[in-house]
């Protein structure tokens, strides 16, 4: 009999239990684990969104890695600009915070000018950014023209199309100085004063005072840059298909990555095998190739983390 | 502090890594929620429906052409009403013909002429045959054969030509007469002579370009140059032959040799960069930049809407030298229309899609609105037809046998864009070996159509 009431209570419980997490559960069902299962099982499909889908094994797996030209180039520069762009942004966005916190007038102004980059919509940005840059009409190259420098042809040359798409995420760099801002000002006063004392130099007060308090911050950003850097598809997109030319006339063809591959990410590879060239099952395979990769990169970068803590507590 | 700022982080970041699988997934998931159901023509066409039209056209002057033949359209059938949806594109059109829905399109249209392939073998767009066969229409009769070959597919024929572009050549006649150049080059190597002797270099620039002959150069695109080669995209067994057919050696060598003997494929691409916008005022053959171009029929509207000061003349683009008696001839595409295939008024729709690609008064006056090609023979011989002295050289070319457009393939244009970028590595000599390069863009287009299979 005590056996049963214990049984009962305990069922009670646990479906209290799951009646608490039932909002959670289904959100993660439905949002995460679905989309997720369902994207294993299109990737093993011949799949064109309007028929029934036919299972044909790895040949999507092996079309991707295997033939499809495009898949290698745009995995190169994701993985480029994971590791330049992201570290760019976080180095920049750190020393626009820490000036911004060192100036003692006019800040408002400055933390108003270096946020409102940060506003404009990715197309506007990246169509003024190309616009500058234009190699042959742009401010930018008549200016370092003028002063005898090489004009590169940036959002027009392999070489220079990536560092150009680093300048423009740097110039809307406002959201890590926000956070930066806050985390400076938050490292306690006396920590600074003590070091000073025991005569500690700017440099060393920076790496023994500043960056242990601000490290989960500077995690922070780095992961979550790591993966809006993995879904990077509005400004390369643009920037592409505005320097080629190409800006959408009567059927012309699509020509993602221009020039000569260099702006093509994964996720331009996800919507153009997807919704242009209706294989679902290859853009089902760049997916999970995606999300491997921000898997990958948030576990080191959280195994990464505890050392860099470590070291500066 | 620094420990609960590091949970509160680690949490934030599994949420992020968790997001992001959530979001690269995401694009699946409306795979898995589309129905496969066709609503079938069962409708009554006399009954009073409403059918939604989606079209591409965003030009005021175009939104209004395409209106008042739906106005005409709905004054001739009272029972239906259209609802008229304009600048789709494909990416949206492709998406509202999965999803369907009450909200979606009955009748869609495309500018896409390359996409046929792809939108009959996949379904996207209905097989119009058991309606054609209804209304007794005799295409053959109706439509010229160029267009009727690029609205089907493998026998499937999804679509109707609603209108047409024909590409020809623009020139500047002003700059022709000061160069005493006495009439538009009718073979490649009297064009390239023309070109060279219309370009007048300054400092590491041009004070006018005779013509930009880079595949970036707005609509002198490989398949835009090859509709002047005798030539074949796909061999009797369905593989590419841009190997095999010696017409591609020959297109690619004289265009890369053009862009050298133009001043260099760097010199040239930094000259392009200075141009405007096709689409705007300030293309470079309104401001004079480049005294020739290659270009469609609506070209010539454009230039004279931009105010350009010069006289201009049309031709058709130049052939190979070896086959002087196909000129005449061009490249052809134009906008296609069809009915969506989860439409519940397909009856409905096919009234109007009949009425827009076969009244010969609607199509009459749809081209004369916006300058286009008309689509049937009746509407290319009509008295109300208005033909401009420059704007006859589209319609002969229209009605051109030798005129073509590229084949339709499963995987719509990939075929070409493949081939496209073989362009642009070799016109940038990035590649130098025409030949391995060419089988090696062959197997590749082999492999593209194979996995869309």
């Amino acid at each position: 009999m005590a056996t049963h009431t214990l049984r009962a209570k305990r069922r009670r419980s646990a479906l209290r239990t799951v009646a608490f997490l039932s909002p959670w559960l289904i959100g993660f069902g439905v949002f995460f684990a679905y989309p997720l299962v369902s994207t294993v099982y299109f990737s093993l499909m011949k799949y064109d969104g309007f028929g029934t889908p036919v299972f044909r094994g790895l040949d999507n797996w092996s079309y991707v890695f295997q033939d499809y030209p495009m898949f290698w180039p745009a995995l190169r520069n994701t993985l480029w600009l994971v590791l330049v762009m992201v570290t760019c942004r976080v180095v920049f966005g750190l020393g626009v915070g820490l000036l911004i916190t060192k100036i003692k007038t006019g800040v408002g102004v400055f933390r108003t000018l270096f946020y409102l980059p940060y506003l404009a919509p990715p197309v506007a940005a990246t169509l003024a950014f190309v616009f500058l840059l234009n190699p042959g009409t742009g401010p930018v190259n008549s200016v370092l023209g003028d002063l005898g420098l090489p004009a590169p042809g940036w959002f027009t040359d392999p070489a220079w199309s990536k560092p150009a798409l680093t300048a423009l995420a740097l110039w809307g760099v406002g959201d890590l100085m926000v956070i930066f801002m806050a985390a400076l000002l938050d490292v306690p006063k006396e920590q600074y004063e003590a070091a000073e004392l025991d005569g500690a130099s700017a440099w060393k007060r920076f790496r023994y005072v500043t960056l242990p308090n601000i490290s989960p911050i500077v995690m922070f950003a780095v992961v979550t840059g790591v993966i809006q850097t993995m879904q990077y598809y509005t400004q390369p997109l643009v920037a592409g298909k505005v320097a080629s030319g190409v800006i959408g006339g009567s059927g012309q063809q699509f020509e993602p990555g221009y020039p000569d591959k260099s702006t093509l990410t994964l996720p331009q590879l996800v919507y153009n095998l997807g919704f242009q060239r209706f294989d679902y099952g290859s853009a089902c395979v760049v997916a999970l190739v995606l999300f491997a990769l921000a898997m990958a990169f948030t576990a080191l970068l959280m195994r990464r983390r505890g050392g860099l803590i470590q070291a500066g507590d | 502090m620094p420990g609960k700022s590091r949970k509160v982080i680690s949490s934030m970041s599994r949420r992020s890594a968790a997001a992001l699988a959530a979001s690269a997934s995401l694009a699946l998931l409306a795979t898995a929620c589309t129905g496969s159901s066709e609503a079938g023509a069962h409708d009554d066409p006399n009954a009073r429906s409403t059918i939604t039209f989606w079209h591409g056209w965003s030009a005021p002057a175009e939104v209004k052409a395409i209106q008042a033949n739906v106005d005409a359209f709905e004054k001739a059938h009272p029972n239906i009403t259209v609802k008229v949806v304009g600048n789709i594109n494909d990416d949206k059109l492709n998406q509202a013909l999965r999803a369907g829905g009450s909200n979606g399109p009955d009748v869609v249209s495309s500018f896409t002429t390359s996409n046929v392939g792809k939108f009959c073998s996949s379904g996207a767009f209905l097989d119009l045959k058991p309606f054609i066969e209804k209304s007794k229409l005799d295409l053959g009769k109706l439509i010229p054969k160029p267009m009727l070959d690029y609205t089907q597919f493998e026998g499937t024929r999804c679509a109707l030509p609603l209108l047409g572009d024909a590409y020809g050549l623009y020139y500047d006649k002003d700059a022709f007469e000061k160069a005493g150049i006495e009439s538009p080059p009718k073979t490649w190597s009297e064009f390239a002579k023309v070109a060279k002797k219309l370009t007048k270099t300054k400092g590491d620039g041009y004070e006018q370009l005779g013509f930009m002959p880079t595949y970036h150069g707005y609509e002198t695109v490989v398949d835009h140059y090859m509709a002047q080669w005798d030539h074949a995209y796909f061999g009797h067994d369905g593989k590419s032959s841009v190997a095999k057919d010696p017409a591609f050696a020959e297109m690619f060598t004289y265009q890369k040799k053009l862009v050298d003997d133009l001043g260099g494929f760097t010199r040239l691409e930094k000259y392009r960069n200075t141009f405007g916008d096709e689409w705007g005022a300030k293309h470079p053959f309104h401001t004079g930049q480049v005294a020739m171009q290659l270009d469609g029929e609506w070209r010539l509207g454009m230039a004279k809407d931009a105010g350009a000061d010069f006289e201009i003349g049309t031709a058709p683009m130049p052939v190979a030298d070896d086959e002087v008696d196909e000129y005449g001839k061009g490249f052809l595409s134009g906008t296609i229309i069809g009915i969506a295939p989860r439409s519940e008024k397909q009856n409905a729709a096919w009234e109007l899609v009949k009425y827009l690609t076969t009244d010969t008064a609607a199509v009459v006056s749809f081209a004369n609105a916006i300058h286009n090609v008309p689509s049937t023979f009746e509407a290319l011989k009509s008295p109300d037809l208005k033909v401009e002295p420059g704007f006859k050289t589209f319609l002969d070319i229209a009605q051109n046998p030798h005129s073509n457009t590229p084949p339709a393939s499963v995987n719509g244009s990939t075929y070409q864009t493949t081939l496209q970028d073989f362009g642009f590595q070799y016109e940038s000599g990035k590649v130098t070996d025409l030949k391995a390069g060419l089988e090696k863009t062959a197997r590749q287009i082999d492999r593209d159509i194979e996995q869309a299979k």
